[in-house]
């Protein structure tokens, strides 16, 4: 029905909506922006006025210093993700947009755990940080600082892992991400 | 040159022909600049009088507004102009001092965060650094105020940087890598809309405010015309297609007409043009018109799908699409019997629900009438601005509205104050037009001031005041839905219009009788400059129909 190039008519029965639709999963944005004052406000007040909710966010430079990045990350199940970069792609400072697509991306985060660490416990501690090929990077009597670098899911797991052994604080950067292949992001 | 000398070339470049503002501390140089610029600039009385007055003439001559402002409260007063116009899609340019650089931040005298506080309610903002960049600043925010969905641009200058001396070259490019507006509409997508119309048994042509701004109402009409296309407008799309006419169902939404809202309801096509489902439109989101499938054509992708999904979208220049639509749909083989059937259900509304009032049995003005009486005493050859409120609505649905860019109002952000100054706006725009505005007793004044800029000027609007002692739309509000307990809403017999057109310099008139109301109302449009008349209208009338907040259409009341 209703082929192109043919005077056939629609069947209105047939049409389905596009857009406005929540996919239920995590989305990686990877934005980028002119290197001007003020972008990053406008970004944050865009979120904050359309009642969108950021998890992640980080800020960098690019290989050209007119240009930055900014990768964020929030839920599809919360939000029309369509609806969030036709927004975003409002605010004149934003060049680009792409909606990172999980499988053809490579994403990471740094986190920094420090743990406390009793007497025999540092043993543990220290093995499943080696299974998670992370890095102590401070050591004291009562306590260890172990530098993690993966992705969400590593992260995340390492953390339930040192957990009961006492975990003192923790600081994650949010996700970078880069697209694989030769293309550009 | 001084960089403000550099601006005045800056705004000559781009065609502006006269600016609204009041000056301050820290745009003096601008001011000085103005001096012997050559350009016109109207002295306003407040801001936010000159903000409505840019947001007028623009919607009366679809060109770029402009108004300044100094810093501090200079700024903050015009605000609410500002978000008017992003609320109305209004391309204007708003250009504030700002304390010198070295104060930034210190809170200094007359310091506020202008680009900050107007951040969420502009289409962009330049705050300036070096005096270098204000040409380019400049040219940018005139060509992102009126391209794409126009909007408010604001340029916020530093005292300091605004008086350096730069060497002015003139801009002839824009460099913005991240703004690059769609217009074009894709051709498939505009074959499917075609196709689909074609094939729709209950279609509605649901148009907004983005017709007008794109000076689409010929192609509008000509889409329409191509078949018997039931159209509607919204209040901002009054005068994109000539009403009265057969198969103009009146303005839909909580005061439009039933037969629009209910034919919405049925149907089962929607095409929505340069109109954004807002909820005075849709009511009850859940609701609204369950029977539909979506063509929406928006230069504004993110207004597709926003509220209401969309089966077609086609993001572009309205009146591009509606021009490559109508070749389309004439190129396929549809047959007009089809919407017999949808014509018979629509004229049965139409002949049960008319828009109607009770009218007074003695001399007294039903405001309905007073709209009626004006349309009459215009024959319609007027540029009609009005207020918010009661008033508002029954102008937009007595008042038949022939063309485009004859009915100012302020229909996203419903500003009270609205109406006097873009009147002014709008007559400084078209000086050989008749320009009324239709006021309320409430909101006119918010903005009263502009009429000593009128008086001063010689700018001769006609204010017509709907006088019923109320905030009317508040007060019809709290009788149906607060137990008629009338809280803040009754503003007396104050002020004494005649004794105050007189202070400000303008001719004040009081009209009282319906008999003699349509040959009163000529003798007042006859009399020379700006005149001010307070017509005694029924104080406790309600607006009818009504959708009540949150309902559906079905639901209509009165
Ligand atoms: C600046 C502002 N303040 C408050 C309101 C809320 N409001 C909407 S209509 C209305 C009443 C307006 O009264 P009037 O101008 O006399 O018009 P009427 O409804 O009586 O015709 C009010 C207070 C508003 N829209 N704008
Ligand atoms: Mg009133």
């Amino acid at each position: 029905m209703g082929e192109p190039g043919t005077k056939e008519l629609l069947s209105l029965e047939e049409l389905e909506a596009a857009g406005g639709l929540r996919t239920g999963r995590k989305h990686l944005l990877s934005i980028l922006v002119e290197n001007k004052p003020g972008v990053l406000t406008r970004i944050a007040g865009l979120f904050a006025r359309r009642g969108f909710n950021i998890d992640t966010l980080t800020v960098g430079p690019t290989d050209d210093d007119r240009v930055s990045r900014i990768t964020l990350t929030l839920d599809g199940a919360l939000h029309p993700i369509d609806q969030v970069t036709k927004q975003l792609h409002k605010l004149v400072n934003v060049i680009k947009i792409r909606d990172l697509e999980p499988d053809d991306t490579v994403s990471r985060e740094l986190a920094l755990f420090k743990v406390s660490v009793d007497g025999n416990q540092r043993g543990e501690v220290m093995q499943i940080c080696e299974i998670f090929r992370g890095k102590v990077v401070d050591v004291t009597k009562r306590s260890l600082i172990v530098e993690i670098t993966g992705t969400t899911d590593k992260v995340e797991a390492f953390e339930r892992m040192v957990r009961p052994f006492g975990l003192i604080e923790m600081m994650r950067t949010g996700e970078i991400a880069i697209s694989r292949g030769r293309g550009e992001t | 040159m001084r960089a403000v000398d550099a601006v005045m070339e800056c705004l000559k470049a781009e065609g502006v022909e006269v600016v609204f503002g009041l000056p301050g501390g820290a745009n003096l140089p601008t001011y000085d600049a103005f001096y012997d610029a050559g350009i016109r600039h109207i002295l306003v009385r407040h801001e936010a009088g000159g903000g409505h007055a840019a947001e007028g003439y623009a919607k009366a001559t679809g060109k770029a507004g402009v108004a300044l402002a100094t810093s501090g409260p200079g700024a903050t007063n015009v605000i609410t102009p500002i978000t008017d116009a992003m609320m109305d899609s209004v391309p204007t340019v708003f250009i504030t001092g700002q304390v010198r650089t070295e104060l930034l931040g210190t809170d200094g005298f007359q310091e506020a965060d202008t680009i900050g506080i107007s951040m969420p309610v502009v289409k962009h903002s330049f705050l300036i650094q070096h005096p270098l960049e204000i040409p380019r600043a400049i040219h940018e925010a005139f060509h992102i105020a009126r391209t794409g969905r126009p909007g408010p641009v604001l340029v916020d200058i530093p005292q300091d940087l605004s008086r350096a001396d730069i060497q002015y070259e003139p801009v002839n490019d824009v460099r913005l890598p991240g703004y690059q507006p769609t217009t074009e509409g894709n051709t498939k997508q505009i074959r499917q809309a075609a196709k689909a119309l074609a094939a729709a048994r209950r279609p509605v042509i649901y148009a907004g405010g983005g017709v007008i701004n794109a000076n689409g109402a010929p192609e509008l009409t000509e889409f329409c015309l191509a078949d018997r296309f039931p159209v509607t407008c919204t209040v901002m799309g009054l005068g994109a297609f000539p009403a009265p006419h057969e198969q103009w169902l009146g303005m839909l939404g909580m005061h439009g007409t039933r037969a629009a809202n209910y034919a919405m309801d049925e149907a089962d096509l929607i095409c929505a043009v340069g109109a954004r489902f807002d909820d005075r439109i849709t009511g009850k989101l859940s609701e609204f018109a369950p029977r539909a499938k979506f063509i929406h054509i928006d230069i504004d992708p993110a207004e597709i799908s926003k509220n209401v999904p969309a089966h077609i979208p086609i993001v572009g220049d309205a009146k591009n699409i509606l021009a490559k639509l109508v070749a389309e749909y004439r190129a396929l083989e549809f047959d007009s019997s089809r919407l017999d059937e949808w014509w018979t259900r629509i004229g049965g509304w139409r002949k049960k629900y008319p828009l109607r009032y009770e009218d007074s049995t003695d001399n007294e003005i039903k405001p309905q009438y007073m709209i009626q009486a004006l349309y009459e005493a215009t024959g319609g050859e007027a540029i009609v601005t009005s207020d918010v409120g009661q008033h508002q609505m029954w102008a937009a649905q007595y008042f038949h509205f022939s063309k485009p860019r004859r009915w100012i109002n302020s229909g996203g952000l419903g500003t009270m104050g609205f109406g006097l100054p873009a009147a002014m706006g709008a007559q400084v725009g078209c000086p050989d037009q008749l320009v009324c505005c239709i006021a309320g007793d409430g909101s006119v004044q918010m903005n009263m001031q502009e009429l000593a800029t009128c008086a001063q000027e010689k700018i001769p609007i006609k204010v017509f005041i709907m006088n019923n002692g109320y905030l009317g739309m508040v007060r019809q509000w709290q009788e149906l839905f607060w137990d008629k307990r009338y809280s803040q809403v009754d503003m007396g017999d104050f002020p004494d219009y005649l004794k105050l057109a007189e202070a400000y310099g303008a001719t004040g008139l009081r009209f009282t009788d319906k008999r003699t109301l349509v040959s009163d109302m000529k003798d007042a449009l006859a009399t020379e400059g700006p005149v001010l008349v307070d017509v005694r209208v029924t104080r406790e009338e309600n607006t009818y129909p009504m959708i009540p907040a949150g309902q559906p259409a079905r639901e209509m009341v009165g």
